[in-house]
C-alpha cells in the first residue's frame, strides 16, 4: 500500500468509527480543498453516499464561486446541505471592513459564534430542499454531539497537539493540556452529556497528499484553486476582503502538486494569503480553542 | 519512487536529555530553517541564559508549557536513506497517556538515559509501556557520557543494569550506544572520545533498522465495523464495512464470524471510485457483500473457514497499563473496547503489579493505580473474539473506558477457561433437587415410542425458519408423535416479565426457553422452536439449560452455526420437514416401530 492510500484507509476507518458512535453527527464543510477532500472520504467510507449533514457556516463575504460550487456539488451528489449565520451581526454590520470591528473580531461573530450556535442548534439552520433547490429553515434543532471537521496537523502549531476524536465542553472549549489518550485506533467516543467531540480524520495529511489524492481521485474542486489566466490563483479560500490570491500559473492539480514539490512555496506558509492571521500570533489559537477551526 | 518513511518515538525520564538529542539532530542533519539555531543562541545571551536544545525546540513549535513537553509534537529530519518523523514523547510521569499515545504511531523507540543518573523510574517504565504498546524495536542511548569523563565502565554499568531489567520482561534492544547529545558524539558520526566503542553511531544504527512490513501468511482477520444498507438512488447492496486487520479475501471465499460462528460466502469486495476488484488485502478499508443476509453485529471478526480461528472467551490473562484518573478496581463495571467489538468488562483479579521501582519485587495491592503496568484477570458477559499477542499481536489489543475515558489498555497474553461456569453450577444443582413423579422416563418413552427431544429450526430467513417449524410439528404430530410448536414470543407474555434492559433481553429469551425446554422434554414432548439470529454462545447455553435432554439444530442454508443438520434451503417448507422427519426415522432418534 503506498503512504496515500495509507493515508485514505486510516480516515475511512475515522468516519466509519464516527458514524457508528455519535447519534447526531454532522460534517462542517467550508468549501476549501481540505473539506473537500473530506467530503470525497465520506464516499468512499460509505460507498458513495453522505449518510451525514454537511454543516456550511456562510460569512455572507465568501467569495461568490465557493457558493455556486457549493451548491452545484450539493445537487449532483444529492447532500443533505445545511448552512448556519450570525444573523444579528451581519446585521448590525459588526463586520470587516465596512463595519467598525477589525479583522479578528469579524472573524469571531462570522465564523466562531455562528459555528457554535449553528451546532447547538440555538441559531436557525438551513437545508436545501432538493426538489426546490433553495434553503428552508431546518427543522432539527438538535446540538450536534459529533463534528468532523478537515483540519490537519502540519497547517499550524497548535495543530499538532490534537487528537483525532478530541473533545469539547459546554463552551465548546480545547483544553489544550488534557486531552486523552489514543491509541491502536480506540478512539473517544464516549462523552458526557453537554459535551461533544471533534473528529479530525485529516490530522496526518500534508497539504501536497491532499492534492496528489484530488489527482488520484479526479475530485472536482473550486475553480479558485486555479489560474484561470491571469497568472493568480488561491492557495486558501476564505472571505474576500481578507484572503488574497497567490502568484501562480498553476492550471490544474498536477501544476500544484508539481509547485508544491519544487518548493515555490516552501518558506511561506499556506495560510499566509490569510490577512487575520497575522494580526496577533496567539490569535488563531485562541479561535480555535472558541471553536473555530 | 516514493522515499522510505518512519516513525520514531524518543522517550526517558525527564531531564535525560531527549530534548537535546533531537534538537542536535536536527542541526547536525540540516533540517532547521536558516539561521534558527544562530537566532536562539543569540536570544540565550542576551539574557544571559545559557543555550539548550530545549529552547531551540520550544522556538520551533511553541510547544511547551509550564517548562515541560505537554504533548507528542512531531519533528522532521531526513537522512540519504529515509525521511524521519521523531515524536518527542513527554518525560513527565503525569503525561503518560501522551507519552502512549505518541508511542502508538511510532515503529522504533530511543530510550534516552542519563548515563550519571543511570536508571530511574520511568525508564523502567517507558521501556515496559512502549513495548506493550506495540514498538518492539528499542533503541538504547546512553547520554551525557561527558559528564562521566566518556567511561567505558560507566556506560556498561548503565547498559548491563537495563539490560537486564528488559530481559525480564522480553525485551532485547537493539543495541545500546554511549553519546554525548550536547557535545554531539556519536549521534551523526563515530566520536573519537569513545574509542573504546566498537559500534555504528546512532544515526547510523537507525538507518539500519528496516521499516516494519505486516507479518505475511497470517489468517484473514477482518474486524466488522458496520453493516451498510443504504437505499439512496435505489442502492440494493448491504455492506459488511470494515478495514483487513490481517491476511487477504477474495470474492468466493467461503468465511465465518467470531464469535457468532455464522458462516457465508464473500460475494463481492466494494470500493467506491474504484475498478470493480476481487480481492482486498491488510490494511485496506474496504466493504464486502456475502452471498447470505446474516444478521451480524459490529465487532465480529471474519475469517476465512479454512483459516485457524481467532479465540472466544469470557475469561481471559491480559498486561495492562493504566492511566485512568481513579485506580482500576474489582467489583465495578467497565467498558472493554477490542477491535471493533465492544463489551461491559469486570476486573477479576490481579495477578502481579510490576513495580517501576524494582521488577523484583511485584507487589499485591486491591486495585491498580494510575501508572501502574500489572498482569490481571478481565471477565466480560458474552464472549468475544480476539488472538493471543504472541499470535496476532494487533488482535490481541484492547482499551478500558472508565467514565467517558479510555483509562487503560492492555494486549491478552492467555486464555481461561474458568472451572465450572455459574450456568453449569446452576444446572447441576437443579438436576440434583428435581422432583420425579411415579412415571419412569423409559416408560414414557416407551408409551410415545420416541425420547423428549428439543429441536431448533433456524436460517437466514425468520418467515422459512417459522413455516418449517410449524410443518415439522404437523407432520410429527400426524405420525403419531407428541410433538409441540413453541414460539419464541410467547415466552414475553408471561413467562418473562419484560423487565430486563435490551442487553439482557437475549441472555434471559434463551434461560426462559431452556428453562421450558427442560420441562416440556421430561414430559416426553418433542418441542419444535425456531430461532433467528442466535450464535454459537446461545446455542452452547441452550444445550446446557435442556440438560440430560438432547438439543437438536437443522440449519437452513450454510450460513448458521453448530448444527447438527444442515440443509439446502432452496427447497420448499413442505419438503424441507419431509426431510427433517425422514433424517429423525434414519438416526434413530424416532424410532420407527410401525416396522
Ligand atoms: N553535559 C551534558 N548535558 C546534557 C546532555 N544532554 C542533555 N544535557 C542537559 O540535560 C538537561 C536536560 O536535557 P533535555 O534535553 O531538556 O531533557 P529532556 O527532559 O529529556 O528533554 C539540559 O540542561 C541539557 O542541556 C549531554 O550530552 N551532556
Amino acid at each position: 500500500m503506498d503512504s496515500l492510500k495509507k493515508l485514505e484507509s486510516q480516515s475511512v476507518y475515522i468516519l466509519r468509527e464516527a458514524y457508528r458512535n455519535f447519534k447526531s453527527l454532522c460534517m462542517l464543510w467550508s468549501i476549501g480543498k481540505d473539506s473537500t477532500v473530506l467530503l470525497w472520504l465520506a464516499r468512499k467510507a460509505f460507498f458513495g453516499h453522505v449518510p451525514v449533514p454537511l454543516v456550511h457556516i456562510d460569512t455572507h463575504y465568501k467569495i461568490p464561486e465557493m457558493i455556486a460550487y457549493r451548491d452545484r456539488l450539493a445537487r449532483e451528489w444529492r447532500l443533505n446541505m445545511i448552512y448556519g449565520e450570525n444573523t444579528a451581526a451581519l446585521a448590525k454590520k459588526a463586520t470587516f471592513p465596512d463595519g467598525a470591528v477589525d479583522r479578528l473580531q469579524c472573524c469571531k461573530h462570522l465564523k466562531s459564534e455562528a459555528l457554535r450556535h449553528t451546532l447547538s442548534g440555538e441559531w436557525p439552520r438551513y437545508r436545501m430542499d432538493h426538489a426546490s433547490g433553495r434553503y428552508e429553515p431546518d427543522t432539527d434543532q438538535a446540538p450536534y454531539t459529533g463534528v468532523i471537521v478537515g483540519v490537519r496537523a502540519d497547517e499550524e502549531g497548535s495543530r499538532s497537539k490534537e487528537r483525532y476524536f478530541s473533545p469539547r465542553d459546554k463552551y465548546s472549549e480545547w483544553n489544550v493540556s488534557d486531552q486523552p489518550p489514543e491509541f491502536w485506533n480506540q478512539f473517544k467516543t464516549d462523552f458526557a452529556p453537554g459535551t461533544h467531540v471533534r473528529i479530525h480524520p485529516l490530522l496526518d495529511w500534508t497539504e501536497l497528499n491532499i492534492w496528489e489524492y484530488i489527482e488520484r481521485e479526479k475530485i472536482p474542486m473550486s475553480s479558485l484553486y486555479f489560474d484561470q489566466g491571469s497568472g493568480k490563483r488561491y492557495r486558501s479560500l476564505g472571505c474576500y476582503p481578507c484572503t488574497a490570491p497567490v502568484d501562480s500559473t498553476a492550471k490544474t492539480p498536477a501544476d500544484i502538486i508539481e509547485e508544491l514539490k519544487t518548493g515555490k512555496f516552501t518558506n511561506i506558509a499556506e495560510r499566509a494569503g490569510r490577512a487575520q492571521d497575522k494580526e496577533d500570533a496567539g490569535g488563531l489559537e485562541t479561535l480555535r480553542q472558541e471553536g473555530y477551526m | 519512487m516514493h522515499r522510505e518513511h518512519m516513525t520514531v518515538v524518543i522517550v526517558g525520564h525527564v531531564d535525560h536529555g531527549k530534548s537535546t538529542v533531537i534538537g542536535r539532530l536536527l542541526a547536525d542533519t540540516g533540517s532547521l530553517p536558516e539561521g534558527k539555531l544562530d537566532q536562539v543562541k543569540a536570544t540565550c545571551a542576551r539574557n544571559a541564559k545559557p543555550f539548550e536544545y530545549a529552547f531551540l525546540l520550544d522556538a520551533l513549535k511553541d510547544e511547551r508549557s509550564q517548562g515541560i513537553t505537554i504533548d507528542a509534537a512531531r519533528c522532521f529530519f531526513k537522512t540519504a536513506r529515509r525521511d524521519y518523523i521523531i515524536l518527542d514523547a513527554p518525560g513527565h510521569i503525569e503525561f503518560l497517556k501522551n507519552m502512549v499515545t505518541g508511542a502508538s504511531r511510532a515503529e522504533v523507540a530511543i530510550l534516552v538515559i542519563d548515563a550519571k543518573q543511570g536508571v530511574q523510574e520511568n525508564t523502567r517504565r517507558h521501556g515496559m509501556v512502549v513495548s506493550m504498546i506495540g514498538v518492539k524495536r528499542i533503541l538504547v542511548l546512553v547520554n551525557k557520557m561527558d559528564l562521566v569523563g566518556y567511561d567505558q565502565a560507566a556506560f556498561e554499568r548503565v547498559s548491563n543494569a537495563f539490560r537486564a531489567f528488559l530481559k525480564e520482561i522480553d525485551i532485547e534492544p537493539i543495541a545500546f550506544i554511549p553519546v554525548s547529545a550536547f557535545q554531539g558524539d556519536n549521534l551523526i558520526s563515530t566520536s573519537q572520545r569513545m574509542p573504546w566503542y566498537q559500534g555504528r553511531p546512532f544515526l547510523g544504527e537507525l538507518d539500519l533498522i528496516p521499516v516494519k512490513e505486516q507479518p505475511a501468511n497470517l489468517p484473514l482477520r477482518f474486524p466488522v465495523q458496520d453493516i451498510y444498507k443504504f437505499t439512496e438512488n435505489g442502492d440494493e447492496r448491504r455492506i459488511i464495512a470494515g478495514t483487513l486487520a490481517t491476511g487477504t479475501a477474495r470474492a468466493g471465499d467461503p468465511v465465518v464470524f467470531y464469535p457468532s460462528g455464522k458462516r457465508s460466502t464473500i460475494r463481492s469486495v466494494e470500493e467506491f471510485n474504484t475498478p470493480p476488484r476481487q480481492d482486498a488485502a491488510s490494511g485496506e478499508a474496504i466493504g464486502f457483500t456475502l452471498t447470505d443476509e446474516l444478521y451480524l453485529r459490529p465487532g465480529e471478526i471474519m475469517t476465512r473457514q479454512d483459516a485457524r480461528p481467532p479465540r472466544t472467551a469470557t475469561q481471559f490473562k491480559a498486561n495492562i497499563f493504566w492511566v485512568g484518573r481513579t485506580p482500576f478496581v474489582k467489583d465495578k463495571t467497565y467498558k472493554l473496547k477490542i477491535g471493533t467489538a465492544q463489551s461491559p468488562v469486570k476486573l477479576v483479579d490481579i495477578l502481579r503489579i510490576i513495580d517501576a521501582q524494582d521488577l523484583s519485587s511485584a507487589v499485591r495491592q486491591d486495585s491498580i493505580n494510575r501508572h501502574d503496568v500489572a498482569t490481571c484477570v478481565l471477565e466480560v458477559t458474552r464472549p468475544i473474539a480476539y488472538d493471543l499477542a504472541q499470535d496476532i499481536e494487533a488482535l490481541s489489543r484492547f482499551v478500558i473506558v472508565d467514565h467517558f475515558e479510555i483509562a487503560g489498555g492492555g494486549i491478552i497474553i492467555d486464555e481461561l477457561r474458568p472451572d465450572a461456569s455459574t450456568l453449569e453450577q446452576h444446572v447441576t444443582n437443579r438436576e440434583k433437587r428435581w422432583v420425579h413423579g411415579l412415571v419412569l422416563p423409559a416408560e414414557r418413552a416407551a408409551a410415545y415410542r420416541h425420547k423428549g427431544q428439543f429441536i431448533i429450526v433456524t436460517g437466514n430467513s425468520a418467515e422459512k425458519n417459522g413455516a418449517v417449524a410449524r410443518l415439522l410439528e404437523r407432520s410429527l404430530f400426524d405420525n403419531g408423535r407428541k410433538a409441540y410448536y413453541l414460539n419464541t414470543a410467547n415466552l414475553t407474555c408471561g413467562l418473562t416479565d419484560g423487565s430486563t434492559d435490551v442487553a439482557d433481553a437475549r441472555e434471559e429469551e434463551i434461560r426462559v426457553l431452556g428453562e421450558l425446554g427442560r420441562v416440556l422434554t421430561d414430559a416426553g414432548h418433542i418441542v419444535v422452536t425456531d430461532l433467528n439470529h442466535y450464535d454459537a454462545y446461545d446455542i452452547a447455553r441452550l444445550k446446557t439449560f435442556v440438560h440430560p435432554f438432547e438439543v437438536l439444530v437443522v440449519g437452513l442454508g450454510a450460513s448458521a452455526p453448530e448444527t447438527t443438520l444442515s440443509l439446502n434451503d432452496a427447497m420448499s417448507p413442505g419438503d424441507t420437514a419431509a426431510v427433517i422427519c425422514q433424517w429423525l426415522r434414519d438416526m434413530d432418534i424416532l424410532p420407527d416401530y410401525s416396522l
